[in-house]
C-alpha cells in the first residue's frame, strides 16, 4: 500500500460519507455544511490527481460561491432552524432500491470494460490551459469561452429579473411593458405577473 | 496516480452520482434538491478529469470541459435560487409539494 | 304501334298530381286541387282506353294470340348477367284490362270526392294521396319484372296506409291503418322469399323470360327448381306458395283478412277505390300473372282454391250478421275476391280448360264496377245521415232516389241476376268450378245464395224497412256525387255483355264461352231465393230478424263477433310473441349489449383516471419517472437489442 493509495481511499470515504450525510440529514443548515465538506473533499481529490488548477477553481467557485449562495437563500427563506419534512417511507425505500439498481448496472458496465490506458505522459500547466482556451485555431476553445461568457451575462440578468420585487405603486401596464422587453423565459413571466 | 486502477475512481464518481440521485428523489425541500444536483454535477466533473488523465494524457479537453461545467453550474445555481425565492414569495414555503399547480 | 311514346304517361300523370298537390297544394291550390287531380286522371283514363283500343283491336294480335309487348325497358340494377332488375312496362291482355279498370274507377272516385270531401281542411292532401295510390297501382299492373311488382306492391301498401289513416285524429283510424300496413307487410315477407327463390332458380326476374325458363321442360332452370326440395316439397311449390301468401295478405284472404273490415275507417271514396276495386285485387292479379307456373304445380293451385273458397264462404256468413254498412260491404268484397281466387285455382291451362282464368278476370272486371258503385252509394247515404249503422237508417228511398236506383242495380248485379253484369261473370266461375271440383261448386253455389241474401238485407234495411225522420235538407248531394253513380250503374248493367273470352284467356288464344241456360238455372234460383228471404225479413219493419238470430244462438253470436279471429291474433301476439320473444330480446339488449358498452366505457374511464394521476404536478415524481425511463432504455439498448 503506497501512501497515494491510502490517501485516495481516505479521500473517497470522506467524499462519499459527507455526501450521504448531506442527503439524509434532517436539518437544512447541516445539509449545506455537509455539502461544503463534500466539495472540499472533491477538491482534495483533484489535488491528488495533480490537476491543481481545477482544484483551485473548484474551491473558489463551488465552495466559495455556490455554497455561500445556498446558505444565503436558506437565510432568505427563514428555514434555518426548523426540522425538515421527511418523505413518505414508500418513496424512500423505492428510491433506495432504484438507486442501488442503477448503481449496480452502471458499475457493472464500468467493471466489464477495460480501459486502455494512454501511454504518453501527463503534461499540463496553467499557461498551456490559458493558451489553448483562447486559441482560435485547431483545438482552440475560444468559441465556447465566448458563448459561456454570454451565458453568464444572461444568467445574471435573468436572476435579477426573476427575483426582483416590483415596488408597490408602479402601474401594472408600465411594469408589464418593461418586463416584455427583458423577459426571455415564458415561465418567468408567469411567476412575475403572479406577484 | 497510476497505481490506483481507473475503475476505483470511477466507482467513487458513480457512487456520488447515485447519491445525488437519491437526494433528488427523496428530499422535499427545494434547496436541498439543488444541493443534490450540485453533487451530480461534481461527479461528472470527476469523470471528465479522470478520463482525461488516464486515457488521453497528452490532451487537455477534459479539463476544459470541467472548467466550463463549473462555470455553468454556478450560473444555473444562481438562477435556481432566484426561482426558489420567487416561489417562496407566492407559496410562503419551500416545500416542493406545494408547487403542484400544473397537474391534471 | 309505338306505345312507348304515351304509355309511360299513364302512371306518371297521377304521380305528377301527387308531387304537385303534395308540395304546393296546401298553399296554392286549396280549392282547385280536386279539379287538377281529376283532370290529370281524365287524361290518364283516356290514354288507357286508347291503349286498350289499340291493343285489342288494332295490333295486339300476332297470328291468333295476343302478344306480350314490352313497351319500355331499361336496366336499373344488375346483380349478374342474368339476374338484373329492369324497370319496364309490358302490355298483355290482363295488364291492359287492369289499366282500363284502375283508371276508370279512380276517375269516378276523383269526381265523387269533389262533392264528398268538399270543405275538408286537408282537401289537397287527399287528392295528392289519391294520385300516389293511382300511380302505384298502375305501376303494379304494368310491371315487367318480379322485383318491380314488389316495389309497387309496397308503394300501394303505403298509399293505403296514408289513405286509411287520413283522419289521423281518430285513434281508431290510426290503429286501422297500422293494422293494415303491418298485416300486409307480414304477408309480403313470404312474397319476398318467394321472389328470391324464383330469381335464384329461374336466373332471371323478368316475367316473360322467367315463365319461359320455368315452363319448358328441358330448360336447366326447370330441372333445377323441380329437383331442389325442402322438407320433401319442391322448390317451385315453395316459391309459388310463398308468393301466394303475399298475394293473400294484400287480397284479404283468410286468415290474413283481419285488416280489411278495420280499413273502413278511411273516407268512403277511398274504400271504394282501394278496398273494393283495385288494391285488393292485386293478389288475384299476381296469381294470374304467374299463372303458367301455377298450373305446373298442382299443390300450390289447390292451396289457392282452398283459401279462396274458405274466404268466400266465411265472409258471406259474417256479412249476414254485421250492422255497419261499410263492414257488410267489406266482407262482401272479401267474399267476391275469394270467388276470383278459387276460380283461378280450379282453372286449367289452354282453351276450354282455362275457363277459370277467364272467369276470374271477368269477375274482377265486373266486380270493380258494381262494388265501387255500392261503396259510393253507401258514401252518399253516410253523407246524408252522418252515421254508418243500419239501425239509424230506413226508408231512405224517398230522400235519395238516384242512389236507391243505382244501389238496387248494383245489388242485382252482385246477386247474379241476369242480364246484369255479375250474372255472366259468376256463371262462368261456377261453370269452371263444376267441371273441376264438385265440392267447391256446391259451396260456391250456397255462398252465392248467401251473397244475394245479405246484399238485399243491406238494401232493404237502408231504403225500405222503418221510416226515419231526417232533419237536414241538403238533399242527395251535388251533381259531382250523382254523376259517378249513374255512370257506374250503366257499366254494371252492360259490362257483362262483353265476350271476355275473346280477349283474355290463359294461353292468349281467344275462345268462345258457351252460354248454357240449363246450368245457369241453379245459381239464379239460389239468388232469387236469397232475395225473397231478405225481402220477407227486412222489407217491412218486423221482429222476424230478431227471432231468427235468437234461435240460432251461439252460431249467430260467433258470426257476429267475426268468429273471434281478431281475438286469437291478439292473444298470440300479446301473450306468446311479446312475452316469449319480445321481453327476452329487450332484456338482452338492455343488459348485455348496453352493459358491454357501459363496461368498456367504465374500464376506459378507470384506466384514464389512473393515467391521469401520473400528472400530479410533483416534480420529484417526474424525476423518478424520468430516471426509470432512462434505466429501462439503457437495459433495452444494452442487452435486449439484437
Amino acid at each position: 500500500m503506497t501512501a497515494s493509495q491510502i490517501i485516495f481511499y481516505i479521500l473517497a470515504a470522506f467524499i462519499l460519507g459527507t455526501a450521504i450525510l448531506s442527503v439524509t440529514t434532517d436539518k437544512i443548515f447541516r445539509s449545506a455544511i455537509w455539502l461544503l465538506f463534500s466539495l472540499i473533499g472533491i477538491a482534495g481529490l483533484y489535488f491528488w490527481l495533480e490537476v491543481e488548477f481545477i482544484a483551485a477553481v473548484q474551491i473558489v467557485v463551488y465552495v466559495g460561491g455556490i455554497v455561500v449562495l445556498i446558505i444565503f437563500s436558506i437565510f432568505l427563506t427563514q428555514q434555518s432552524g426548523k426540522e425538515m419534512l421527511k418523505p413518505p417511507m414508500v418513496r424512500s425505500i423505492a428510491s433506495v432500491l432504484a438507486v442501488l439498481f442503477g448503481f449496480a448496472l452502471t458499475y457493472f458496465l464500468i467493471y466489464k470494460n477495460d480501459f486502455k490506458a494512454g501511454d504518453k505522459s501527463f503534461d499540463w500547466s496553467v499557461s498551456k490551459i490559458g493558451n489553448q482556451m483562447l486559441a482560435t485555431g485547431e483545438n482552440g476553445y475560444a468559441l465556447p469561452f465566448e458563448v459561456v461568457s454570454m451565458l453568464l451575462l444572461a444568467a445574471m440578468v435573468g436572476c435579477i429579473v426573476i427575483a426582483i420585487k416590483v415596488p408597490a405603486g408602479a402601474s401594472s401596464t408600465e411594469t408589464k411593458e418593461q418586463k416584455q422587453g427583458n423577459i426571455e423565459n415564458l415561465k418567468d413571466k408567469e411567476i412575475v405577473e403572479g406577484l | 496516480m497510476t497505481d490506483i486502477p481507473i475503475s476505483n475512481i470511477l466507482f467513487v464518481s458513480t457512487a456520488l452520482f447515485f447519491i445525488g440521485m437519491y437526494g433528488l428523489f427523496t428530499r422535499r425541500n427545494m434547496i436541498t434538491m439543488l444541493m443534490s444536483i450540485e453533487l451530480i454535477l461534481n461527479s461528472v466533473n470527476i469523470n471528465f478529469v479522470v478520463f482525461n488523465k488516464y486515457l488521453y494524457p497528452d490532451k487537455l479537453d477534459g479539463i476544459f470541459f470541467t472548467i466550463f461545467i463549473i462555470t455553468i453550474a454556478a450560473a444555473e445555481a444562481a438562477v435556481a435560487i432566484a426561482i426558489i425565492i420567487n416561489l417562496y414569495r407566492s407559496h410562503r414555503s419551500i416545500d416542493v409539494e406545494t408547487a403542484e399547480e400544473m397537474k391534471y | 304501334m309505338n306505345y312507348a311514346s304515351y304509355i309511360a304517361l299513364i302512371p306518371l300523370l297521377p304521380l305528377a298530381g301527387f308531387v304537385l298537390l303534395g308540395i304546393f297544394g296546401r298553399k296554392y291550390f286549396k280549392n282547385s286541387s280536386g279539379i287538377i287531380g281529376t283532370v290529370l286522371l281524365l287524361v290518364s283514363a283516356t290514354l288507357s282506353l286508347y291503349t286498350a283500343y289499340n291493343y285489342f283491336f288494332v295490333d295486339g294480335k300476332v297470328g291468333d294470340s295476343y302478344q306480350t309487348i314490352t313497351a319500355i325497358k331499361f336496366t336499373w340494377l344488375s346483380f349478374s348477367e342474368n339476374v338484373s332488375i329492369d324497370m319496364g312496362i309490358i302490355l298483355d291482355p290482363i295488364s291492359v284490362m287492369m289499366l282500363v279498370v284502375v283508371t276508370f274507377v279512380s276517375l269516378m272516385v276523383h269526381i265523387f270526392s269533389l262533392g264528398y270531401m268538399k270543405g275538408e281542411e286537408r282537401f289537397p292532401t287527399y287528392y295528392a294521396f289519391l294520385g300516389l295510390f293511382t300511380f302505384s297501382m298502375l305501376g303494379l299492373v304494368v310491371s315487367s319484372n318480379l322485383f318491380q311488382i314488389y316495389m309497387f306492391w309496397e308503394l300501394v301498401g303505403v298509399s293505403s296506409y296514408l289513405l286509411i289513416g287520413y283522419y289521423y285524429d281518430k285513434p281508431s283510424a290510426v290503429a286501422a291503418s297500422k293494422k293494415a300496413f303491418i298485416v300486409t307487410r307480414f304477408a309480403d315477407l313470404g312474397f319476398l322469399v318467394g321472389i328470391l327463390i324464383l330469381a335464384f332458380y329461374g336466373q332471371t326476374l323478368d316475367f316473360k323470360t322467367l315463365i319461359e325458363n320455368l315452363t319448358t321442360q328441358q330448360s336447366s332452370q326447370f330441372l333445377a327448381i323441380t329437383t331442389a326440395s325442402f322438407v320433401g316439397v319442391s322448390a317451385l311449390t315453395w316459391a309459388l306458395t310463398l308468393v301466394f301468401i303475399g298475394g293473400a295478405g294484400k287480397s284479404a284472404m283468410f286468415p290474413l283478412h283481419i285488416w280489411l273490415p278495420d280499413a273502413m275507417e278511411g273516407p268512403t271514396p277511398v274504400s271504394a277505390l282501394i278496398h273494393a276495386a283495385t288494391m285488393v285485387v292485386a293478389g288475384v292479379y299476381l296469381v294470374a300473372r304467374l299463372f303458367p307456373l301455377f298450373t305446373i304445380t298442382p299443390v300450390s293451385l289447390s292451396i289457392v282454391t282452398v283459401v279462396g273458397i274458405v274466404s268466400a264462404f266465411l265472409a258471406a256468413i259474417i256479412a249476414c250478421t254485421q250492422t255497419d254498412i261499410k263492414r257488410v260491404l267489406a266482407y262482401s268484397t272479401m267474399s267476391q275476391i275469394g270467388y276470383m281466387m278459387f276460380a283461378l285455382g280450379v282453372s286449367g291451362y289452354g282453351g276450354e280448360n282455362g275457363l277459370g282464368y277467364t272467369a276470374s278476370m271477368f269477375h274482377l272486371f265486373t266486380h270493380a264496377f258494381f262494388k265501387s258503385l255500392l261503396f259510393l252509394g253507401a258514401g252518399v247515404v253516410i253523407h246524408f245521415i252522418h252515421s254508418n249503422e243500419m239501425k239509424d237508417m230506413g226508408g231512405l228511398r224517398k230522400y235519395l232516389p238516384i242512389t236507391n236506383l243505382s244501389f238496387l242495380v248494383a245489388c242485382l248485379a252482385i246477386a247474379g241476376i241476369p242480364p246484369f253484369a255479375g250474372f255472366f261473370s259468376k256463371e262462368e266461375i261456377l261453370l269452371a268450378a263444376y267441371h273441376s271440383n264438385k265440392i267447391v261448386f256446391g259451396v260456391a253455389l250456397f255462398t252465392s245464395g248467401l251473397t244475394a241474401f245479405y246484399m238485399f238485407r243491406l238494401y232493404f234495411s237502408i231504403f225500405w224497412n222503418k221510416q226515419i225522420e231526417v232533419h237536414n235538407h241538403h238533399g242527395e248531394g251535388p251533381f259531382s256525387m250523382k254523376f259517378p253513380l249513374i255512370i257506374l250503374a250503366f257499366c254494371s248493367i252492360f259490362a257483362g255483355l262483353i265476350p271476355f273470352g275473346k280477349y283474355v284467356s290463359s294461353d292468349r288464344l281467344p275462345f268462345e264461352s258457351h252460354f248454357d241456360p240449363m246450368f245457369s238455372l241453379a245459381p239464379v234460383a239460389f239468388g232469387v231465393i236469397g232475395i225473397l228471404l231478405a225481402m220477407w225479413m227486412y222489407k217491412k219493419e218486423s221482429e222476424k230478424a230478431e227471432r231468427i238470430s235468437q234461435s240460432l244462438g251461439g252460431l249467430y253470436k260467433a258470426a257476429y263477433k267475426k268468429f273471434y279471429i281478431d281475438e286469437i291474433y291478439l292473444f298470440i301476439t300479446k301473450k306468446i310473441v311479446f312475452n316469449l320473444i319480445g321481453r327476452p330480446a329487450a332484456w338482452i339488449d338492455r343488459n348485455i349489449v348496453d352493459g358491454l358498452m357501459n363496461k368498456i366505457a367504465n374500464t376506459t374511464a378507470t384506466v384514464s383516471g389512473f393515467i391521469k394521476g401520473m400528472q400530479s404536478g410533483k416534480v420529484q415524481s417526474y424525476a423518478i419517472y424520468f430516471f426509470g425511463g432512462i434505466v429501462a432504455l439503457a437495459i433495452v439498448f444494452l442487452y435486449l437489442w439484437k
